[in-house]
This record gives structure tokens, sequence and C-alpha cells, in this order.
């Protein structure tokens, strides 16, 4: 039986003090979709931000792909896409130029190629030339995804994804998810919409207290247990 | 990607960013250009106090503009949360790091050049154009070598504007002490002058060093 893509055991974050992650263990296999439910505060952005190696964890150990998240963190850094609720971008810079960027940044062969390709992806190539700062929200968030996605990431972390999207940006992201896993590609997500959590994960996983506090799979699962378990972990 | 490549990147990405809001640039030229004035009129200046005065005035208004300036450049990062997509790349930290100080050292630099003859014309001295360049280039890769460092340490914090300059002044004074010295002595030769020059560029060298040493801790928490 192979590793899991993602393994997180025993990881602990605190802040000033604050413990804020308690002990977290995780495990998801390549290709899989996890979703991570969670009240404000638990710990969600958190989890996700050591992952994308913004922040480091206090304890524990974390490998992506087999790297180790603090020794080996160039390495895991080609393999992760992390889109925020904040898009993330130059406003001075075009559409186009943003990606220009971060295609140099993440030395992405025949960049040009594959940001106009991401732009048309999204539903951006009319305003390739417009200044970011003057897109709408919607329309920066669907930047920040294509952003995202341009180095073909393996693990692809969306901290609350659908902020600012339009149901036709919803529907967006719901097809760029299923590319992604039907190229074998792994993803973690954040959301407070247990709806969203079940239609689109294969595992869903909720915080409290710091800790993994309810883990499931969704096949067979229905909404209504979800809310059950999800009205628990926020007691 | 190389190391120089991705200094390259980072740093047409900031120029470009800079050509087109022009914040930086025209806040600490005017910055630059209102010091001047103010010293000017603020000073009974004579011929023979001229010497005393012009270069102190000269570096004050060069240290607060660059203070300005260096303050915004990782502030405004951070405040668009474009620091953490930096982070998140697959970059060298010193990388970013040498793409920021030649930024600043450039923004730094087109204030001066523009601030340096109107100094000139303001306190009617001469321009000394050919050895002022040194002092005013090594001087000004100081102020910046130790100002990008504590402004991406600063911009973390809550009160940002306040500890920039506390942090950077104590430590730019051996670079001001010999900017204005070396300035000094281009318009009143003194004999046995330490050689400024030299002490500025071990000052640039070594900070540099520590500078590039130290940044990946600085911005990744």
């Amino acid at each position: 039986m192979s590793a899991p893509y993602l393994e997180i055991k025993g990881l602990k974050k605190s802040f000033s003090l604050k413990p804020v992650l308690r002990g977290i263990d995780l495990f998801l296999d390549q290709g899989e979709r996890m979703a991570l439910l969670g009240a404000n505060g638990a710990g969600k952005t958190t989890l996700l931000r050591i992952l994308a190696g913004l922040i480091k964890p206090g304890a524990g150990t974390v490998y992506i792909g087999g790297w180790d998240i603090e020794r080996e963190a160039q390495q895991v850094r080609h393999l992760v896409g992390f889109v925020a609720h904040q898009p993330y971008l130059y406003d001075e810079l075009t559409a186009l130029e943003n990606l220009l960027f971060f295609g140099r940044m993440y030395a992405v062969k025949q960049a040009r190629e594959r940001a106009t390709g991401m732009l048309q992806r999204v539903g951006l190539s009319r305003y390739a030339g417009e200044r970011t700062g003057a897109l709408s929200r919607g329309q920066q968030q669907r930047l920040a995804l294509a952003r995202g996605l341009l180095h073909s990431p393996r693990l692809l972390l969306l901290d609350e994804p659908n902020t600012g999207l339009d149901d036709e940006g919803d529907q967006l992201l719901e097809a760029l998810l299923h590319e992604h896993t039907e190229l074998d590609g792994t993803i973690l997500f954040t959301t407070h919409n247990l709806e969203r959590a079940l239609k689109f994960s294969d595992h869903i996983s909720m915080l409290g207290g710091g800790r993994v506090a309810y883990q499931q799979e969704t096949g067979g699962l229905e909404l209504s247990g979800i809310r059950q378990a999800y009205q628990e972990v926020l007691r | 990607m190389t190391f120089l490549e991705q200094v390259l990147a980072i740093l047409w990405k900031d120029i470009r960013c800079e050509l087109r809001n022009k914040h930086t640039w025209t806040g600490m030229g005017l910055f630059a250009l209102l010091v001047l004035v103010i010293f000017n009129f603020a000073f009974d200046l004579r011929v023979d106090n001229k010497a005393a005065i012009a270069p102190g005035a000269l570096w004050v208004s060069f240290v607060f503009a660059s203070l300005l300036g260096l303050g915004r450049t990782i502030a405004a990062e951070r405040e668009e949360g474009s620091m953490d997509r930096l982070l998140l790349c697959p970059v060298d930290r010193k990388a970013i790091y040498l793409a920021k100080l030649l930024g600043n050292v450039l923004f730094i630099g087109v204030v001066e050049i523009v601030a340096l003859p109107i100094f000139a014309a303001l306190f009617d001295v001469p321009l000394f154009a050919g050895a002022l360049l040194p002092i005013v280039l090594l001087g000004t890769l100081g102020i910046a070598t130790i100002g990008t460092l504590f402004s991406a340490m600063a911009s973390a914090t809550q009160a940002r504007e306040l500890l920039l300059p506390v942090l950077v002044f104590p430590l730019i004074v051996p670079v001001v002490i010999g900017a204005v010295r070396a300035t000094g002595a281009l318009m009143v030769p003194a004999a046995n002058e330490p050689p400024w020059l030299g002490l500025i560029a071990a000052f640039d060298v070594i900070f540099l060093s520590a500078s590039m040493l130290t940044f990946e801790y600085v911005v990744e928490e």
C-alpha cells in the first residue's frame, strides 16, 4: 500500500502562547478531495497556511508527496497551489502580467501560452490587458484560481475559494476542481457550506478545539448527518 | 530559473508596479525637496559655515526620504497579501531580499538625482558630480540594506511607521556620519581625514551579508 499523498501527524501550532492546533492527524491519498469544516477560529486557515509553507508548524510532521514541508520546503512549494479567499494579486499589473510573473516564479515552461490558456479557461481572455485592480471582485477571484492552477500543482489548497464568485463562477470552480482530480490532483478546501462540502469532497473533516473532531468519507453520508455532526463539533 | 532570473523578475514587477502607481517616488521626491528647502531657510548660511551645514542637510533629506519609501515597499506587499504569494513561490528568499534592495536603491537613487541639483542651487555649492557619485551610491546602499531588512520586520507589526525609524536610525549612524563627512571633505578638503568611503563600503558589505542570511527568518514568521 502506497503512502498517503498528504500526511499530517501530531501537528501543533500556537500564536502568542495561545494554542490553535493541538495535534492534528490527517491523511489524504492522491486524487482525493477533502473538505475542512469548522467554526471561525477553529484553525482551518492556519492549517492551510502551514501546508502552503507560509508558517512553520510548532510541532508534528507534515509530508506532501513524500517531501517534508520544513526540511524540503522548496520542493513542496512546486507541488502546492494555494488559493485563499483574498486574491493575492498585484493590482498594478494586468491580468496577463500577473500570470506571467507567477509563471516565471514557478518556472512554468511556455509560460505565455499557459497563462493565455488559463485566462481563457477562467473566462477572462478579454480582460488580459486590464489592470487587476480594475477587475471586479469575482473576476479577481477567477484570476486567483488561474494563478493557483498555473503551475499544475499536485496538491491544491483552497481557503473558502467561493468568496466573491457568482453562480457562473461557482460552476467554473466546480469544473476546475473536477478537472484537477481527473488529472489525479489532490484537493483540500475549507468551506462553511455543508452542502458544498458534501458535493465536492470524498472526505469531510471538522476541526474543533484544535483537533480533528470528526472525519468521515462522504460516500453514503446524508446532509442531515453532516449537519448534526457539525452542530456537535460547534458545541 | 536561476537566482539572477528570480531577482530580475521580482525587480521588474516592483518597477512596473511603482511606475504605474508612482506613490513612492512622488512622496519621497517631494519630501526630500521640502527638507532641503526648510533647511535652506532655517539656517543662516554663510560662506564660512556652508561646508558644515550643507552635507548634513543633504543627507538628512536623503535619509528621511529613504525611510518614507522603504516603509512602503514591503508594507505594500504585506497589505495586499502579495508577500504571501511571493513566499509561496519556490523562490530563494535571498533573491526576494536582493530584488527588494535593488528596487529600493533604484527608487532612492532617482529621488537623489532629482534632489542633488536643487541642493546645489539652494545651498550655492558645486555639484561635485564625479566625486559625489561613489559617496551617494555607497551611502544609499547602506541605508537601503538596513532599511529593506527592517522594513520587512516592521511591516509585520501594527506600529510599522513608528518602528521602522526606531530600528533603522541607530544602525545607519555609521553610514550617515561617513557620508556627511565624506561629502563635507569634498567642499573643504581636510588633512588626515579617515577613509570615510572605505568605512561605508565595509559597513555595506557586513550588513548586506547579515541581511541576506537573516531575511528568510524575518519574513517567514
